[in-house]
């Protein structure tokens, strides 16, 4: 059997939203006909620790989780924990990165450093690295919530699915009266195609 | 048909639901809550939270002796909590099919333990069924209830974290129909377990035990899978999907039911390789069982018995070789770990618990995270319950001098869950201990689920709304308080009080969760620091704050800074500034 199997890690801080986003991905995933497995850890990790999402698709998904360094894209929701999954991500994979960074506690409370210019770190290892405003395009879509639909967005550039078949995926999981801007968010993401390696900022600062 | 893309958790709610169901009845736990989150939303099947596991599978024996079908789901430690009805219902069999789920938690993301449950299934002399994948998880469910009825026992169906809370493709199916009525059968040979009915019962359980490995060796859950090679793998449950990740050819024997074995199966598939692999996570339990049939295979000398499978984990047992990586982190991160959240009722107890010295015999909740720095407060978190027993028992071989420093705390919901029993227990053994519960009007670590001292069910009904004060009071707790957690100086003004006494007290701190579903949590304006009166004393830092960040500043010192999307104005750091640096923030 040849394997096709494409994989997808999200990496992210609990309380982004990478839940949402890897839901609406595989809602997507199975609307285009593949087979589809996506795994994730609910419970303590929720409490602001680091979070991941599996998404792997093909003809015959087995393990529902990603091989060791097997992803094909890293998807990042922080810098520092897309940077902590990158010995995920396979030779000539791509990275899709919010450029956002949430301090976790021992950064917060003093004692140790954020690591310097992850987004320049990124780019030098893989090429094909795309590094999202996200923040700045969620609030120009009218809600920062929005930010895992803008990732979204520019995560579809990547993959061969039809605009239309997310959009209707779209409709099935987020609830009315937060469609429009998250519409709004998506069309904004799917229009970040270039590398562009502004300065992250911190939220709040 | 129609398909979904749903969790193992929503798959076997639907297959209950397709199985018709009347009763489920859980406490929650992680990874099984969300069976009956989603269970609930069967308008025919009456789901509920019930205070401890114990209670929920009593609940569900009570549906089947009236002759409906019934599940009752748990976490795998759960199951130790409710084992004693489990192994006498065992004897009993059931009337409507009974369904127990049970879901291990391997790698222990989030328990104290990462024991094997199959194990239960051979103890306690039922049988259990694993679901590799979400469509098994639906089909399984769904016919267990049969078994149950056909051998008249309870079933066991184990999932665990990968396929309770990973999502894969789901047929969906029309509910089974014409279920008898519910009704009163008397049976007191089969329903009361006296010893002279229990001895006419064992038999059958032995019995049923050899019926149902001759029955599974012809069913479709137990399937060999034809391939190349010469060597054959056996395995179930999860560790299929990691078997044919790394090994997509190999001819393999996929059991659906792992307790009772298929051995004549087994036999047969074995016969056919000079090399078989065992492939389980966790325990050795199929190995130990096929070697006991002198079958010689490949098992826990090569694979990982600590800790959950990775297709990585699984290749490198087989080869030898970790997997190679095309990119690497050569920095050491900084870590990320879970953290109470901002306004969260605990942060304020613990950080005074920290400050009188106490020694604190925990439990287990949100909670728990007291004991991670900076406030590293908690000394100790055994299981749901101990937390006032343990200080019972400490406090019992303690010099007078150490003994006022023991402090038993637990959350509203272990209270109720067991807490009460060891309350009970320190109050009629006269001890003099200390006890917190730590009152956040909801099972927060779960996912804040209601409980008996919440006012609401699982199905969203107004109930009555347990007195935690008057529950204490009743056991015989003379000094019974309630306090605001947010309140600091009047924490450490009790607990000093309290501490001090030598007779038993509870001090109650109640402030709802921020999580809670109503909106009860209170929510104030976001505070700022004012750089001008920030002195760089790091004393804030102390009580770990997610929303407390420190910035660089040019004189090299730093200051702390609040962020505001995550500060909800607790006032917590506030009390603990000398210099009244931290205010309500003006807005820019
Ligand atoms: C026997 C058992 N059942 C279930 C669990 C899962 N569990 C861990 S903490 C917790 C809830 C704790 O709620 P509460 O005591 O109210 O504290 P909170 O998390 O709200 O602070 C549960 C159900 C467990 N660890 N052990």
């Amino acid at each position: 059997m040849e394997n096709n199997v494409k994989n997808i890690l999200l990496a992210g801080v609990g309380g982004q939203g990478t839940l949402l986003a890897s839901e609406v991905l595989s809602e997507v995933l199975m609307m285009a006909g593949h087979d589809v497995k996506k795994s994730e850890i609910h419970g303590m990790s929720q409490r602001g620790g680091s979070v991941t999402s599996h998404v792997r698709y093909g003809s015959r998904v087995y393990s529902p989780l990603i091989p060791e360094g097997k992803a094909d894209i890293l998807f990042g929701f922080e810098l520092l924990e897309t940077y902590r999954y990158l010995p995920m991500l396979r030779k000539g994979g791509a990275v899709v990165v919010n450029n956002l960074k949430i301090a976790p506690a021992p950064v917060a409370s003093g004692l140790v450093e954020y690591p310097d210019d992850i987004p320049g770190k990124l780019a030098a290892a893989v090429a094909d690295t795309t590094l999202v405003d996200g923040m700045e395009l969620a609030l120009e879509a009218g809600n920062y919530r929005t930010v895992n639909t803008v990732l979204l967005g520019a995560l579809s550039n990547r993959m061969e699915i039809e605009e239309q078949m997310w959009i209707e995926a779209l409709k099935k999981l987020v609830p009315e009266r937060f469609l429009e801007e998250n519409l709004k968010a998506f069309a904004l993401g799917r229009g970040v195609k270039a590398q562009d390696l502004t300065k992250a900022t911190a939220i709040g600062s | 048909m129609e398909k979904a893309i749903l969790s193992g958790n929503e798959a076997i709610a639907r297959g209950a639901f397709e199985a018709g169901i009347r009763v489920a009845s859980a406490y929650p736990g992680t990874p099984s809550t969300e069976i009956l989150e989603n269970v609930v939303n069967y308008p025919t099947i009456d789901a509920s939270w019930a205070p401890n596991e114990k209670v929920a599978l009593e609940v569900c024996i009570g549906a089947s002796f009236g002759g409906a079908r019934a599940l009752a789901t748990m976490k795998h430690v759960g199951l130790n909590v409710a084992a004693d009805p489990l192994f006498t219902l065992s004897y009993i069999g059931v009337r409507g099919g009974l369904v127990l789920v049970v879901a291990d938690d391997p790698e222990m993301h989030s328990s104290q333990d990462e024991q094997d449950s199959r194990n239960y299934a051979k103890f306690a002399k039922v049988p259990m069924l694993e679901p590799a994948d979400s469509e098994e998880a639906r089909l399984f469910t769904r016919l267990a209830f049969d078994i149950s009825e056909r051998f008249d026992t309870p079933v066991l169906l184990r999932s665990n974290t990968r396929i309770s809370h990973g999502k894969s493709i789901v047929n969906l199916h029309d509910p089974v129909e014409g279920l008898p009525e519910p009704c009163i059968v008397r049976d007191p040979a089969k329903l009361v377990m006296l010893p002279a009915n229990a001895r006419r019962r064992h038999p059958l359980v032995e019995k049923r035990i050899v019926d149902l490995e001759a029955w599974a060796c012809e069913q479709s859950f137990n399937r060999i899978e034809e391939g190349e090679g010469d060597v054959g793998i056996i395995t179930a449950g999860i560790s299929y999907q990691y078997a044919r990740e790394i090994f997509p050819k190999a001819p393999l024997l996929k059991l659906g039911m792992v307790y009772p074995l298929p051995k004549d199966l087994i036999r047969e598939f074995a016969a056919r390789f000079k090399t078989l692999y065992v492939i389980e996570e966790l325990d050795p339990f199929l190995e130990e069982a096929i070697r006991a049939m002198g079958i010689s295979v490949i098992g826990k000398e090569i694979f990982p018995i600590c800790g959950e499978f990775t297709p990585g984990r699984v290749e490198a047992a087989v080869t030898g070789k970790e997997p190679a990586a095309a990119y690497s982190c050569s920095e050491d991160l900084p870590g990320r770990p879970p953290n109470m959240c901002p306004g969260c009722s605990h942060r304020g107890v613990f950080y005074t618990l920290k400050q009188l010295g106490a020694f604190v015999t925990g439990d287990i909740g949100c909670y728990t995270l007291g004991a991670l720095p900076p406030i590293s407060a908690m000394d100790s978190c055994v299981c749901m319950g101990a937390g006032i027993s343990n200080a019972t028992g400490l406090a019992k071989v303690l010099p007078a001098s150490e003994r006022p420093k023991v402090v038993g705390v637990m959350g509203d919901s272990t209270f109720l869950h067991t807490g009460v029993n060891s309350l009970m227990d320190l109050v009629y053994n006269q001890s003099t201990a200390t006890i917190l519960i730590l009152d956040n009007r909801a099972t927060g670590m779960t996912g804040r689920q209601d409980n008996p001292s919440t006012g609401y069910t699982l199905m969203g009904d107004p109930t009555h709304v347990v007195d935690i004060e008057a529950l204490c009071r009743s056991v015989g707790v003379k000094h019974v308080q309630v306090i605001d957690p947010y309140d600091i100086d009047l924490v450490r003004e009790v607990l000093q009080t309290e501490m001090a006494r030598p007779e038993p007290s509870v001090i109650i701190a109640r402030r709802t969760c921020m999580l809670e579903r109503r909106g009860g949590a209170e929510r104030r304006p976001p505070l700022a620091v004012d750089p001008e009166k920030c002195v760089s004393c790091r004393a804030c830092l102390k009580v770990g704050c997610p929303a407390i960040e420190w910035e660089r500043t040019a004189d090299g010192k730093g200051k702390a800074v609040i962020n505001a999307l995550l500060c909800v104005g607790c006032g917590l750091c506030q009390q603990t500034c000398k210099f009244d640096a931290m205010g309500e923030s003006r807005g820019k």
